[in-house]
């Protein structure tokens, strides 16, 4: 896939983020022409349709679902958490890596983030909103979900229980969704305007107009951008431990054997990191070929998160296997019984196609050659994605499906809505993805400028500069 | 202020607009005209400089004062909701546990910082930043738009005491600008377009219209049947007791016993040792109350480990609500009364008269089927069990009434001192 960079990579100095010659007119040039140019590649019209065709599926069959009841899903007695919840968790952590890209390595100063933040953030957003789908649609009566909502009401006469973490999480997935959104937001505001200032159309220039917000890069907007940016990275990167945290009390609060565990929030957060950054390497990949990216989007920063997928990883497998061993030293039968009928129960297919997906796989980046290797980075990251969609269904069904009680012991079965409504989620996502590649700035210009080593001025920049400025006086 | 030459009398300048070749020259040229004695300077560049808060004199924002200021309040204000909400305004009993617990609200309070606080950076950033604000003499400038690609721009505004029309451009030019524009704007404010605010209007009545006919069938009453959005919610497809059923031959909804079957606690094989009564042969009736025959003596045999065991249940099934000791005192009770729960009755004291002169039968049938307010323990604890504990009860009851004589001899010279 790109050899060229792999060949090129050895020879250039190690803090360096970009490949080829560049300077600050031609990274505008290189992002903005993926939005400008007239018609897009012809992958992007094939894959758009194919999503927004799954789209269409996933809202017809939100609407069947609302009109018949959550009876369609294979939600029964005792599992009646099934995939819609399995996907929103799948979903939730997907959405982890853009706001750790963007807060907690910005914050580390971590300057090879600059490439694909936009990008990761971006997928963050798509991610959450599936997310929020479904627990949306899961509570039954959808036209009464504003029940949700803290609000005095004459009707009810009551309030909602904040000490329940079902609760926690509308607050946690929702400030996420709103925080990122912001995050997202103001970083793409200084690129919006170059779109703007580049606009050649009405329609454009009204659009990019509005939507920057009348920017104009003074000396004292960037300042307390700026400091604004870097406050909201310091705000969203609690919040981004926060969030799963709070997925996982859904589960570890409550008492059924193989959820109530303290190990849960930090497991599901590494789990969340590691499934995100999976995600990113998919989309990412595929698009730096397809949009002229590879100059700014270079091995190296797919050589890193890599690495961070290597660690998070490797923190997953250890904790499945600390799961055993309090199972077995904490002397609770039946924790002790969750997990072995995990492994070894009529889930087992599961378990393992997880263990083999989420433990092994990740160790295939020990290796360079799978490091530095566009496609098989890809491979390695839809297996990563399967075996984090499959952690969420062991991790609710096992335990809902054998509790306690053997004689209310179930099997749980899906049905043809729930496999084409977690299609469809995809469908949307990618939907939302292109839509995004297609009409905004897909790489962060102003920080990449930022951290690019100062272009030879007096060669380029001063030169087109005066020619086109007149005399010097 | 001076007038400038590019005046008509539509538009008035506002300042100038010099762009520079690259990113040293502009900070040098700001740090040039602000020891000028130049103040209202601005420069313009696609990313972030920070020599040039320097060489301009930009002033540390006050955003994050805002920002603190908002986490606080957002804070505060969740955590007194939640308090109102769930201790005050409709009390959330749970488990007996505290109507308010602060770990269990740590986590919407954390959200709601964020959220807060963020919101704060956001909205105070474009706000301190003026913004937004979409039509500005400089968005005019056709060479500005280079401003957000790789141009390089100082501004002086005409409102600066040091501007001058004529010697500010040079003082730029001698400071390296490239090109010099003058910044005009229009001193006669364009009106809306009518059409603009004329579907303003429409489309802001219309608006309002879904919650008004809402709020309105909320507030009335209407004469037609109720609309079944979701039929079979409401009317489920089920049989309530002492009702009909055409599944069945004899018609009835609710079947009668299968022969053979025993319902759980009526086969007794011993009802002295299972019940703790015996009902008068006679009755027609089920006994209650005066009629049974009470059993008298405990019947197992009494022995020190039988004492253990009921000290040991006894303080797990009873102790909880009347005390280790059987005052009625225990955990629950004083929790109750603390709370000033209104349907609370005290755990009578197992050393009121009428239950120390209570047979051993009566004791054992109160821990089998409860009594009055007490629930029953008899689906928890074992026979073998309730009878240790009627033997515990019992020694309880002796030891507030005891004398010198029933304590060891060896102990009773060390008695006072135990007080
Ligand atoms: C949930 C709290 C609770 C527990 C646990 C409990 N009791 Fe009681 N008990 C009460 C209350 C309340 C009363 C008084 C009921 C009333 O007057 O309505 C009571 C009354 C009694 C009485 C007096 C009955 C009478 O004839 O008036 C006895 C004896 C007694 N309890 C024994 C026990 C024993 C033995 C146990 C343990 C197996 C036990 N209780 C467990 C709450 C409790």
């Amino acid at each position: 896939m790109s050899t060229a960079n792999l060949a090129l990579n050895p020879e250039l100095p190690p803090d360096r983020l970009l490949d080829g010659d560049h300077d600050y007119r031609s990274i505008t040039d290189t992002v903005c022409q993926i939005v400008e140019r007239p018609q897009p590649p012809k992958a992007w019209y094939v894959a758009f349709a194919v999503s927004s065709v799954l789209t269409v599926i996933l809202f017809g069959l939100v609407g069947y679902l609302f009109v018949t009841g959550v009876g369609v899903w294979g939600n029964n007695a005792p599992v009646f958490w099934g995939w819609p919840i399995v996907n929103f968790v799948f979903w939730v952590g997907i959405g982890h890596a853009g706001t750790l890209i963007s807060a907690i390595l910005f914050l580390f100063r971590q300057h090879w983030r600059t490439s694909i933040n936009r990008f990761a953030e971006a997928m963050t957003i798509f991610a959450v909103v599936c997310a929020g789908l479904f627990p949306g649609i899961h509570v039954g009566r959808v036209w009464l979900v504003y029940w949700l909502a803290p609000y005095p009401s004459q009707h009810l006469a009551m309030w909602p229980n904040f000490r329940s973490p079902l609760l926690w999480d509308v607050f946690a997935v929702s400030t996420y969704a709103t925080v990122s959104l912001l995050f997202w937001y103001m970083g793409m505001i200084p690129d919006l305007a170059t779109l703007r200032d580049r606009a050649t159309t009405r329609v454009r220039q009204v659009a990019y107009g509005i939507a920057a917000l009348g920017w104009t890069g003074s000396a004292r907007q960037w300042s307390r951008y700026e400091k604004a940016y870097m406050l909201l990275a310091a705000l969203a990167t609690p919040l981004v431990l926060s969030v799963h945290t709070i997925v996982s009390f859904d589960f570890a609060v409550s008492q059924i054997p193989g959820w109530h565990t303290t190990i849960f929030p930090p497991y599901f957060v590494a789990g969340a990191i590691f499934s995100g950054f999976a995600m990113v390497i998919t989309l990412v990949v595929p698009a730096r070929a397809f949009f002229g990216l590879k100059d700014l989007v270079t091995i190296r920063h797919l050589e890193n998160m890599t690495k961070i997928m290597l660690a998070t990883g490797s923190m997953v497998g250890f904790a499945y296997a600390i799961e055993f061993f309090i199972a077995w030293y904490g002397g609770n039968p039946y924790e002790q019984f969750a997990f072995i009928n995990r492994a070894l129960g009529p889930y087992a297919w599961a378990y393992w196609t997880m263990v083999t997906c989420n433990v092994i796989s990740p160790q295939l980046f020990w290796f360079k050659k799978f490091r530095t290797t566009p496609w098989l980075m890809v491979v390695v990251s839809i297996f990563i994605n399967i075996g984090m969609w499959f952690e969420r269904f062991v991790i609710t069904v096992t335990s809902l499906s054998r509790d306690f009680l053997p004689s209310s012991w179930g099997y749980f079965k899906p049905t043809a809505v729930d496999v084409l409504m977690l299609i469809g989620s995809f469908g949307l996502f990618f939907t939302l993805f292109l839509l995004f590649c297609r009409y905004l700035p897909m790489v962060a210009m102003a920080e990449v400028k930022a951290v690019m080593p100062k272009p030879d001025t007096t060669a380029k920049v001063g030169n087109t500069a005066s020619a086109e400025g007149g005399p010097q006086a | 202020m001076t007038t400038h030459s590019a005046d008509t009398p539509q538009s008035h300048t506002v300042g100038l607009l010099a762009e520079f070749a690259s990113q040293d020259e502009l900070i040098q040229a700001g740090r040039t005209m602000r020891s000028a004695g130049y103040t209202s300077l601005d420069a313009y560049t696609p990313f972030p400089i920070h020599e040039l808060d320097e060489a301009l004199g930009v002033r540390p924002t006050r955003l994050p004062w805002l920002v603190l200021a908002a986490g606080l309040v957002g804070g505060i204000s969740i955590l007194a909701f939640q308090w109102w909400t769930n201790a005050v305004d409709y009390p959330m009993l749970i488990s007996g546990k505290p109507l308010f617990s602060l770990p269990a609200n740590i986590p919407v309070t954390f959200e709601v910082i964020v959220l807060s606080a963020a919101f704060a950076a956001f909205l105070g950033m474009l706000a301190l930043n003026g913004l937004p604000r979409l039509a500005s003499p400089l968005l005019r400038s056709v060479r500005f738009a280079r401003a957000t690609s790789d141009g390089f721009f100082l501004s002086v505004a005409a409102t600066d005491p040091s501007f001058d029309p004529q010697a500010t451009p040079a003082a730029l030019r001698q400071a390296g600008a490239t090109e010099v524009e003058t910044l005009t704007e229009s001193t006669t404010q364009q009106p809306l377009p009518r059409f603009l605010g004329m579907s303003l209007v429409v489309v802001g009545s219309l608006a309002v219209l879904p919650p008004l006919i809402i709020a309105g069938a909320r507030s009335t009453t209407s004469e037609k049947p109720r609309l079944h959005n979701v039929f079979n919610m409401d009317f489920q497809p089920k049989f309530k007791s002492q009702t009909t059923s055409q599944l069945f031959a004899d018609g009835r909804a609710m079947r009668p016993r299968i022969p053979g079957t025993v319902p759980r606690g009526s086969l007794p094989t011993n009802p002295e040792y299972e019940f703790g009564y015996v009902e008068p042969a006679a009755a027609a009736e089920p006994a209650a109350g005066d009629a049974r025959q009470w059993v008298e003596e405990i019947p197992l045999r009494v022995t020190s480990e039988l004492m253990e065991r009921g000290r040991e249940r006894f303080n797990i099934h009873c102790a909880v609500c009347h005390g280790r000791a059987g005052f009625g005192n225990g955990l629950v009770s004083q929790r109750a009364i603390e709370l000033q729960q209104g349907t609370w009755v005290p755990p009578t004291s197992i050393h009121t008269q009428y239950v120390v002169e209570q047979p051993v039968g009566q004791l054992f049938n109160t821990i089998t089927n409860g009594v009055r307010k007490m629930p029953a323990y008899g689906h928890q604890i074992p026979v073998e069990d309730r009878w240790a504990i009627v033997l515990y009860v019992r020694a309880l009851q002796r030891s507030q009434q005891a004398s010198l004589e029933d304590v060891p001899e060896d102990i009773r010279p060390t008695l006072r001192e135990l007080n």
